[in-house]
């Protein structure tokens, strides 16, 4: 008796109506927006696509022979441990890392920092805020700006604090132009465009803007002794 | 054209490529990409928008195609090349000197990696400002950002094989960060090194890595990211 009516539960699992999702409205989503979008048009992968690809495998190609062709590969002579060249440079993407090694105790600078960026870089997607991305004034503008501005406070004072000002600089520039909207209240489509932007995407350009400084410096303008030279 | 014609409609033709020529109906078109095993990871249709230049800039295809030459460029390389001193620096002068188009070889590859890495890492901004890692793609972010570090890696280790006054102290700066790690740091400066400085088991170490452990993982997790692109929904 028992186990038949189980059979019988079973047997009717299946929906006998299937449902059909309309549509799907997040909390934020202004539905308008949402009503509106047009259809987005579709093309066929061959050859819309195909061609694409193969034409852009082409240009870099072709770009990589000219390259090859007129620069050669560097070349010094057979390496030896006996002979230190003044300064000895790591490879150009690791110069930023080498020019932090300058200034930062080694701990801090080889192995936390590198850390921390591939943690932070890891971590993105996984933070609601990352996620929103909602505008750095949109509310609360007072207390952003004196939670902004102390940390960055902070973060130059700790800089200047190691002679640091290829970082500081740049990090002035981009906190300078961060708080722009809070001051210049006259609407343009500069200044809307800044303060649309997130707190996530104000880090990353100042991550991306203070590692090219850095490698640019590096490269350029370190000589013996790692001492600041002019490379004209 | 009318030998192709006739070319396609042979027998042989017929059994190595399945699809009918001439190719005329949207039918066929999915049929090019379902057939094929090297273009079956895209599919049939795609977004007009998203297949512009401006949309991606073409910066994960570009980065893929110069991870294609640089496979191509150094397993040609490989075939003059021997990991011991001081052969590996005098192999080196072969390729400049003596074997034909060598020169022209070691450019390509070298260019190529130094492009590689620029392209691989705009093409993180463009997904970073383009919010791309967004649910569901946030998993598909951190294997980009895997492929980032080990585009880094096997540019390290690649820097190294050349065996001349710049790879050796370029290698030396690199290593010597590996010490100021707590702990273990001694252990991993060895480990990576072969020993306690530089040497002949430093080069053996860095060929196996650049040239099999990071592009077999490199390869795989390539793979992984292009499926999972369609699994998560396709190009934002």
């Amino acid at each position: 008796m028992m186990n038949e009516e189980l059979f019988q539960v079973e047997e009717s699992s299946d929906s006998k109506v299937v449902t059909r999702r309309v549509a799907v409205f997040p909390q934020k989503t202004p539905v308008k927006f949402e009503q509106q979008r047009p259809p987005e048009k579709i093309v066929m992968t061959f050859p819309s696509l195909i061609i694409r690809e193969v034409i852009c495998f082409q240009v870099v190609v072709i770009v990589l022979v000219i390259i090859s062709l007129l620069f050669d590969a560097p070349l010094e002579e057979l390496a030896n441990p006996q002979n230190t060249p003044n300064p000895a440079k790591a490879p150009w993407y690791f110069l930023g890392l080498q020019e932090l090694l300058h200034v930062f105790p080694p701990v801090v600078a080889g192995v936390l920092i590198p850390f921390c960026v591939i943690v932070a870089l890891v971590v993105i997607p996984y933070f609601e805020i990352n996620i929103k991305r909602e505008g750095l004034w949109k509310e609360n503008q007072k207390k952003t700006f004196i939670i902004f501005s102390s940390i960055i406070f902070m973060l130059v004072l700790i800089l200047i604090f190691f002679d640091v000002f290829s970082i500081a600089v740049p990090t002035l520039l981009i906190y300078a132009l961060a708080v722009l909207p809070y001051f210049v209240k006259k609407k343009s489509p500069f200044i809307n465009w800044l303060s649309q932007l997130s707190l996530a995407e104000w880090i990353m350009t100042w991550f991306a803007l203070v590692s090219l400084i850095l490698i640019f410096i590096g490269t350029y303008f370190r000589g013996p002794g790692w001492s600041w030279v002019y490379p004209w | 054209m009318k030998f192709f014609y006739w070319i396609s409609q042979t027998k042989i033709w017929e059994s190595v490529f399945r699809t009918k020529l001439p190719i005329s109906t949207n039918l066929d078109r999915a049929l090019v990409i379902f057939n094929s095993l090297s273009l079956h990871i895209h599919p049939i249709k795609v977004r007009e928008r998203a297949i512009k230049f401006t949309y991606t800039f073409y910066l994960g295809m570009i980065s893929f195609f110069l991870f294609l030459v640089l496979t191509i460029t150094g397993i040609l390389l490989m075939l003059y090349y021997q990991p011991a001193i001081p052969n590996a620096y005098e192999n080196m002068k072969d390729l400049k000197y003596v074997v034909s188009n060598g020169n022209f070889l070691r450019n390509m590859h070298r260019w190529s990696a130094h492009l590689m890495v620029i392209s691989v890492f705009l093409h993180m901004l463009r997904v970073f400002f383009k919010g791309a890692y967004r649910p569901p793609r946030q998993f598909n972010w951190i294997v980009g950002v895997v492929l980032l570090i080990i585009t880094l890696l096997l540019s390290y280790t690649g820097y190294l094989l050349p065996y001349d006054q710049l790879s050796y102290w370029a290698v030396t700066v690199g290593a010597n960060i590996a010490r100021y790690v707590p702990l273990i740091g001694e252990e991993l400066s060895f480990l990576l090194l072969g020993g306690n400085n530089i040497g002949e088991y430093t080069l053996v170490r860095f060929y196996v890595l650049h040239c099999v452990i990071l592009p077999a993982f490199m390869v795989m997790l390539i793979a992984f990211h292009f499926w999972r692109i369609r699994k998560d929904g396709g190009l934002l």
